[in-house]
């Protein structure tokens, strides 16, 4: 007789529903979703959300406090900066300048370091060696100098740190790529493709990459975070987004000299930072358990 | 082993060729020319035309790059674009100090991370084993220039515990010998400097630190864990060992391997993140000095520190591999 409740078979179901349904249940990593959702949403609707223009100086409005403090008011929730601008809008815009800064340089890094593992797996060889060679190369630069020494060579602005920041990610990319289409090379649905005659192109990218996407995510998403943080960093040297973009990394560098006197004017942005950056690292360490368990520390 | 370390040894040369060549490459890929981004756009034909000649920008490059190389290899890191100091000078002055600052961090996050991560793995899934992970989550997504300024702001300015920057205080007396703080002070029996010394470190270091003790207490969480499961525990426990020698005799022998592999590695993440930390606390170290060159646009103290600093990454590393086969010996050395 069979089982009435065959068709709910674990077996029979695709593994992406119960990726999903094991991320679901891991707390971590659903308030990592919704720290992320806040972060794109505040990107997304700046303009409706922020009570004020985040570039607009106010002559009379120096340094207010916030609304706690006995002499904040409800006109500038998070208080001013040392030009009268509101703290609170240039939070809102800051999320949009790092969700855009992730997303490309990321994105960027993604692209080239993807291209350069597919090749590399695929077609071994003298190609392999020279890609790798140089991922090592980039590897032999401690994390962040790279990024600082190529924005020092190009000239300090936010477009260029981006370039920075995606070429020091290239080889993370590169790296895993590699390894997993080293390893479904190896299989029997490629030298199948093969048979039929499929070309390299086809095999690489319809075949064999569908099959690597679980680790990429895990690194896309935790590369979000890096990215983030490193633009903040650079921007707090004043080698990232310059003045007046609404930058995190930016705004905490510029409160530097007022620290005794508008502590404010720093922590804010620091939060957010915090805030952006762990969320991206909750979901990826919930994607790595739920996607890729070979990659669990 | 030794055929091993050879081998290492020699995987590294192609590396640091590679590296030598980008780093020097950077100026002559970067748009424009060179000589204009070495002294500025406003520079005269004649001050470009002499820093051409004084350089031998005008040379072919790979003419240019065997002089760098050779350069090198006679331990001369070239001069600073505007002062024309040797960069050897500085270099030697200033490294002492960042690597007192990465022992230091290094230390308490070993000391630190370690101890979160063995709790937790033996309290798995309870409310201390969440916090300290969580904790760790936060640590490893923080901004550590922005933690420095809150150390800063909190324990320098309002409660006046700690000093705000700098190795000394100004008029503490210290004989120099390595340059390392710490350890002259304590060769010259200089007790009062040590005491000066050392309350200047604590805030950059437990800054820098914040990242590397994060990773250690997951790295060493997930390794426990992973030993604990394992069947000679169990018959430690049943032998009726104490928790105390099952935990710190048996299990954490063996956890350890994995933890000194990411401690080693944590080093060179360390000489990076000096860059932030020194500049915060205005550390006269290697990162601080590498900052004032961008600043100042010193293309040659640019190059030559990066190179440097590279060099050092690149040789931990190796040191890290070769101590993980040293203290690993399930791995076979192929």
């Amino acid at each position: 007789m069979k089982n009435k409740k065959s068709h709910k078979n674990p077996e029979d179901r695709h593994p992406f529903f119960d990726q999903i349904s094991q991320l679901w249940r891991n707390k971590t990593a659903v308030l990592g979703l919704v720290i992320i959702t806040v972060f794109i949403l505040s990107a997304i609707l700046a303009p409706y959300l922020s009570p004020h223009d985040p570039l607009e100086t106010a002559l009379y409005d120096q340094l207010k406090p916030p609304v706690w403090h006995a002499t904040g008011t409800w006109k500038n929730i998070l208080g001013t900066d040392d030009l009268g601008r509101d703290i609170l809008s240039r939070l809102i815009y800051g999320a949009r300048v790092s969700l855009v800064v992730a997303v490309i340089s990321v994105g960027l890094a993604f692209l080239c370091g993807t291209l350069l593992g597919c090749i590399s797996g695929y077609y071994k060889g003298f190609r392999e060696s020279i890609i790798m060679r140089c991922m090592d190369i980039i590897l032999a630069f401690p994390y962040i100098l790279l990024a600082i020494v190529v924005v020092a060579y190009l000239g300090p602005s936010l477009q260029n740190a981006m370039i920075a920041i995606a070429i020091t990610y290239v080889p993370r990319f590169a790296r895993i790529v590699r390894g997993s289409v080293l390893e479904e090379c190896e299989k029997d649905y490629v030298s199948a493709a093969r048979a039929i005659g499929a070309r390299d192109f086809r095999i690489i990218f319809i075949a064999i990459l569908p099959n690597c996407l679980g680790p990429l995510i895990v690194q896309t998403t935790l590369g979000f975070a890096s990215a983030i943080l490193d633009m903040a960093a650079l921007s707090f040297l004043g080698l990232g987004a310059q003045p007046p973009t609404p930058e995190w990394g930016a705004m905490i560098a510029k409160s530097r000299a007022l620290i005794l006197r508008a502590s404010w004017v720093m922590t804010f942005p620091g939060l957010a930072i915090l805030f952006a950056v762990l969320g991206f690292n909750l979901l990826g360490d919930g994607l790595r358990d739920a996607l890729d368990p070979r990659l669990r520390d | 082993m030794l055929a091993y370390i050879i081998r290492r040894i020699f995987v590294l040369i192609p590396t640091l060729l590679g590296v030598s060549i980008l780093v020097f490459l950077m100026l002559h890929l970067t748009p424009g020319d060179p000589a204009e981004l070495l002294m500025g756009e406003r520079a005269s034909e004649e001050a470009l035309q002499e820093i051409r000649e004084h350089l031998g920008l005008n040379k072919p490059l790979y003419e240019q790059y065997g002089l760098f190389l050779k350069q090198l290899m006679q331990g001369d890191l070239g001069e600073t674009i505007w002062t024309r100091q040797k960069v050897w000078i500085e270099v030697k002055q200033r490294f002492p100090a960042t690597i007192e600052l990465s022992i230091v961090a290094l230390f308490i996050s070993c000391f630190a991370g370690m101890i979160l991560g063995i709790i937790s793995a033996t309290k798995q899934y309870s409310i201390f084993d969440y916090l300290s992970m969580l904790g760790a989550l936060v640590g490893v997504s923080m901004p550590i220039f922005w933690l420095g300024l809150v150390f800063m702001l909190i324990f320098a300015l309002n409660l006046g515990w700690l000093p705000m920057s700098g190795r000394l205080t100004v008029g503490v007396e210290l004989e120099t010998i390595t340059n390392l703080y710490i350890l002259d002070a304590i060769i010259t029996r200089n007790w009062a400097a040590l005491r000066d010394a050392l309350w200047h470190i604590i805030m950059p270091a437990v800054t820098l630190s914040t990242i590397p003790t994060a990773i250690v207490a997951r790295m060493t969480r997930s390794a426990m864990l992973e030993v604990l499961r394992q069947d000679y525990i169990k018959t430690a426990k049943a032998k009726g060992l104490s928790q105390f020698i099952v935990i710190f005799k048996h299990a954490l022998r063996n956890a350890l391997i994995p933890v000194v592999t990411t401690i080693g590695l944590q080093f060179g993440v360390l000489l990076g993140g000096a860059i932030l930390t020194e500049t915060i606390f205005a550390w006269p170290g290697v990162g601080k000095w590498m900052y004032d060159a961008v600043m100042q646009r010193d293309y040659m103290v640019i190059r030559s520190g990066t190179l440097f600093i590279a060099t050092i990454f690149v040789l931990i590393n190796l040191c890290v591999d070769v101590l993980y086969a040293v203290i690993n010996p399930r791995i076979s050395v192929k």
